[in-house]
Order: structure tokens, then C-alpha cells, then sequence
């Protein structure tokens, strides 16, 4: 489904990720760890395109990302949903607004996917904050917001980055529930995170893989998670 | 442009049109600029119109008339006169020749003189219209027949004081068309700028919408029928006021000359109504141009 070859990044002259290859197979759980600044970032924005390799090759559904044009990108992050760390949200829209922003920009028409939206409010727990603007929403509905976004045009792969970075343990559980239920739908899941505790959690629920960066190269994780 | 994307221009998207949120001074300055820009332009098409008929008229007017001026003692006068109509009415080309009446001559001269103007006690010189046939006559072969036969008389083609009039009226004309295409392009610079503004004070905005898949052709769509609304209805108020400014100038008449005439006429009223149009024209251009650099340069 995406699948890293050799991959390498340089930012600015120094070299962040190098030989860099796994491959995200079809309804799989990956965890992506690794200290601050090893890249972990750098890697998912690889997966959706946001960054361009310097060396080796990002296909994704079947597709060179790097051969893709602008239309082409576009249509390929509709396939990916993407839950930033900052979440990335519109201030000036409420949250049900912001959740249906890919429906939105995929033309699709919002009156006829009002259920589907309530529904993935209700699944979120979001329903009584739907007409909230996201500054007024704390840092575990931020992140339920975002993950809703992700998901409302049912993309084959989700990507998240750092999903639990701001919330509290009881929200980090409420999100990773959220995760293995989509990934229970089917769904292919990469998650960056430094939280060891979340990565054993979601052991005891689904079959994970936990891929760890360290001095710029991509290793399989051990038993000692 | 499709038909699809006049449609989606004009009605546009509700839900579309609120991803961007909207912008206080871009949107004002925008406003303004096309209602001062329309408002100059109505006054630069009337200028040029009114220059339009005035070269047309006198144009016209010089084409086939000249005057012949009999200037000869009072005793000779008629008989002079008799031999110059006498010469113009054996000349090829000389459609009509007529000698003006003592009131016809005493009414040009009122306008300086009064219309009490005793024309007999003065030494006032006896006019011959003479009229053109389409051929026209042998001006230099003319005045060699005149000066041999009738000594007193002078041939005025009125080319030596209408032509200069002519090309004046239509020089105005053209600096009237060149100042509607500046202010055109005045407008699209500076809806350029603002839409530039715009797009860089949205780059969040704009980083949010492509991340979530956002084609360039939606992102750049939503600013560019934002700019062009603000553009058709600035232009709409400035053309009207502007209207409302040459419909209350004086209106043409004889004694005010050409800077009474400074306006409309007929269907020419309908011919403002055109600004507005070409004003979100130009701003739709201007946008889309900016927008595709802008966008264009995001990775």
C-alpha cells in the first residue's frame, strides 16, 4: 500500500534519514518511534507526500509519489488521512465545518452526508461540540476532531503524528481505541509516538509492528516492547 | 472558460466560499479601488465619445464646404458677386454656390456685435457658401479663374482652422481610450496586490486545504470569485455614481461649445454599463494570475 525503498532526506546539507525501506501492507498496525528529531516526522510527511525523498523511492498505491503532479498529490491525500500533532484546523470554521472540510474540497454534497457526519461526531464523542470553534476545544478533543477529519472520506491508510502528545492518559487510551477500531474496519494504521506505554496497549488489543529511527536508519523494534 | 466554471463563478458555493475566511482591508481596498476606477472610467468614455462626435461632426462639416469671401468696395460689391457665382457655377466639382443673405450675415455676426447690427453703414465683405460635389473641384485651378475675373475675392476652404480642430478632437478621443485601458490596468495591478495580500495572509489556510487534498484549481477558485464579486459590485457603485456625475453636467449647447456636450448621448448611456463587466474581468484575470504563481510556488 506505501511502500519506502532506500529512501534518504537530507534537510539543508545534512542527511536526516538514510536507506530507508518498510512497506505498510494492507490493514496493518504500525508504530513509528524513536528519540526527538530522529526523523519520525519527516518520515510520515515522506508517506503522504508532503516531502519529496532526496534518494530512493515512496510508492503509494502502486503510484511514485515523486512522479505524481500537483492533481495527482491531491487526489492522493484524499486516500491518506493525516492527523498532524497541531491538528492543523480552520479557527474561523466550528468543528463539524472543520471535520467536513475534505467532503468540502472533495465537491461531495455536505447535505447528503449530514448522517455520516453526525455518526463520526457520535463515534468521536464530539456530537455536543459540533457547533464549538476548535480554539475552544481542549487538547483530547483536538485530537478526536482531527482523527474524525481523517477519516470522513474513509481513506484507505491513516496517518498519525504524535496523536497523544497533548492529552492525558484516560484521552491517550480513548484515541488508541479509536485507532484499533479502524484498524479492525480494515484500515492501514502508522502511528509516530514516544509514548511506550500507548505502543503496549495496543499490543494487548491488535498485531502492531513498531518500527524505531535511530541514527537515521529505520529498524524493526525488539521484544522489549 | 466552461460554462461549469462561469456558473460555479456566479453562483458559487456556500460551503466553498467560507474555507477562506474573509478579509477586512483586501476587501475594502478591492472595493474601492474598482468604485474609484469605475467612476474615473465613465468620465474617460464620455470624454472620449464626446471627442468622437465633435471630430466626426467637424470632419464632416469640412469635407465638402468652403466659403468665398468678396471683399471689394461697396459700389462693386454685387457685380463682383455676380461674377464669382457666375465662375463657381461653371466649375466642375461645385455642387451649389449662394450668397449669403443680409440676415444670414448679420445673424453670424450677432454673437460679437448684437443683433442690432447695422450691416449696411459697415464694411462688411459679401460670403458665398459654395458646397462640394462628391468629386470635388480643382481648388488651385479656382483661385487662378477667381483672381483673373473677380479680384476682391477669397477662397476659404476652411481646412486652415478645422483640420487642427479635427485632430485635436480625435487626439482627445484616443487619450480618452488610452486612459480607460490605463485605468484598467491600474485596477489589475492593484487587485493583484491585494489578492497577493490575501493568499499570503491565508497561507495557513491554504496549507490546511492542500493537506486535506485540496486541488490548486479549488484554492485558487475560492479567491479568485471572492475578488471578482468585489470587483463586479465596486465597479457597479462607481459606474452609477459616475453616470449620476455626467448626467448632472450641463447639457450640450451652442453658446457652451464643446465642454457642454460632455456626455451621453442616446445608447451611449448603455455603454457604462459595460465597466462593470470588464472591471471582474480584469479581476478575475488578475487573481487567477496571482493565485497560480502563488500556488504554483508551494511544494
Amino acid at each position: 500500500m506505501i511502500e519506502l525503498d532506500n529512501v534518504g532526506y537530507n534537510y539543508g546539507g545534512g542527511e536526516l534519514l538514510t536507506n530507508v525501506s518498510a512497506q505498510l501492507s494492507p490493514g496493518s498496525f504500525h508504530f513509528l518511534t524513536g528519540p526527538s528529531g530522529a526523523g519520525k516526522t519527516t518520515l510520515l510527511k515522506l508517506c503522504y507526500g508532503a516531502l519529496s525523498p532526496t534518494s530512493g523511492r515512496v510508492r503509494a498505491f502502486n503510484m511514485d509519489v515523486k512522479g505524481l503532479d500537483r492533481n495527482q498529490m491531491a487526489l492522493l491525500r484524499r486516500r491518506i488521512g493525516v492527523v498532524h500533532q497541531d491538528c492543523r484546523f480552520l479557527d474561523h470554521l466550528p468543528v463539524k465545518e472543520n471535520i467536513a472540510l475534505p467532503l468540502t474540497v472533495a465537491g461531495k454534497d455536505l447535505s447528503q452526508e449530514q448522517d455520516n457526519l453526525q455518526e463520526l461526531l457520535n463515534w468521536v464523542g464530539l456530537s455536543e461540540r459540533a457547533h464549538a470553534n476548535p480554539p475552544e476545544l481542549s487538547g483530547g478533543e483536538r485530537q478526536r476532531a482531527a482523527l474524525a477529519r481523517a477519516v470522513i472520506l474513509s481513506p484507505e491508510v491513516i496517518i498519525a503524528d504524535e496523536p497523544t502528545g497533548n492529552v492525558d492518559w484516560e484521552m491517550s487510551q480513548r484515541l488508541l481505541q479509536l485507532l484499533v477500531e479502524l484498524n479492525r474496519m480494515g484500515k492501514t494504521i502508522l502511528v509516530a509516538t514516544h509514548d511506550l506505554a500507548l505502543i503496549r496497549a495496543a499490543k494487548n488489543q491488535v498485531q502492531t509492528r513498531v518500527l524505531r529511527i535511530s541514527d537515521k536508519r529505520l529498524q524493526l523494534a525488539g521484544a522489549d516492547l | 472558460m466552461s460554462g461549469g466554471r462561469i456558473r460555479r463563478l456566479v453562483v458559487g458555493d456556500a460551503q466553498a466560499d467560507r474555507v477562506v475566511p474573509p478579509s477586512g482591508f483586501t476587501a475594502q481596498l478591492t472595493l474601492f479601488v474598482a468604485a474609484a476606477m469605475a467612476f474615473l472610467a465613465v468620465f474617460a468614455l464620455a470624454l472620449s465619445l464626446a471627442s468622437g462626435r465633435l471630430a466626426d461632426r467637424w470632419a464632416d462639416e469640412l469635407a465638402r464646404a468652403a466659403t468665398l469671401r468678396i471683399n471689394a468696395p461697396a459700389d462693386q460689391r454685387a457685380a463682383q458677386t455676380q461674377a464669382a457665382l457666375t465662375v463657381l457655377q461653371q466649375t466642375p466639382g461645385v455642387a451649389s454656390a449662394r450668397a449669403l443673405t443680409a440676415d444670414e450675415q448679420a445673424a453670424l455676426l450677432a454673437p460679437w456685435f448684437g443683433a442690432e447690427l447695422p450691416l449696411d453703414s459697415l464694411p462688411v465683405p459679401q460670403l458665398i457658401e459654395v458646397l462640394e460635389t462628391e468629386s470635388g473641384y480643382d481648388e488651385t485651378g479656382l483661385r487662378l479663374r477667381l483672381q483673373a475675373e473677380v479680384p476682391g475675392a477669397v477662397l476659404d476652404d476652411h481646412s486652415r482652422w478645422r483640420k487642427p480642430l479635427v485632430d485635436a478632437a480625435r487626439s482627445l478621443r484616443r487619450l480618452g481610450l488610452f486612459s480607460i485601458l490605463l485605468i484598467g490596468g491600474a485596477m489589475a495591478g492593484m487587485i493583484t496586490l491585494a489578492a497577493n495580500a490575501a493568499l499570503a495572509a491565508n497561507a495557513q489556510v491554504i496549507e490546511v486545504l492542500r493537506l486535506v487534498g485540496a486541488q490548486d484549481s479549488y484554492i485558487a477558485h475560492a479567491f479568485v470569485r471572492r475578488f471578482t464579486l468585489r470587483a463586479l459590485i465596486g465597479c457597479g457603485v462607481g459606474v452609477v455614481l459616475g453616470m449620476i456625475g455626467v448626467w448632472l453636467m450641463p447639457a450640450a449647447s451652442q453658446e457652451g461649445g464643446f465642454l457642454t456636450g460632455l456626455g451621453f448621448v442616446g445608447w451611449g448611456w448603455l455603454m457604462p454599463l459595460a465597466i462593470p463587466v470588464l472591471g471582474a474581468v480584469v479581476a478575475f484575470v488578475a487573481t487567477s494570475r496571482a493565485a497560480k504563481k502563488r500556488l504554483g510556488a508551494l511544494t
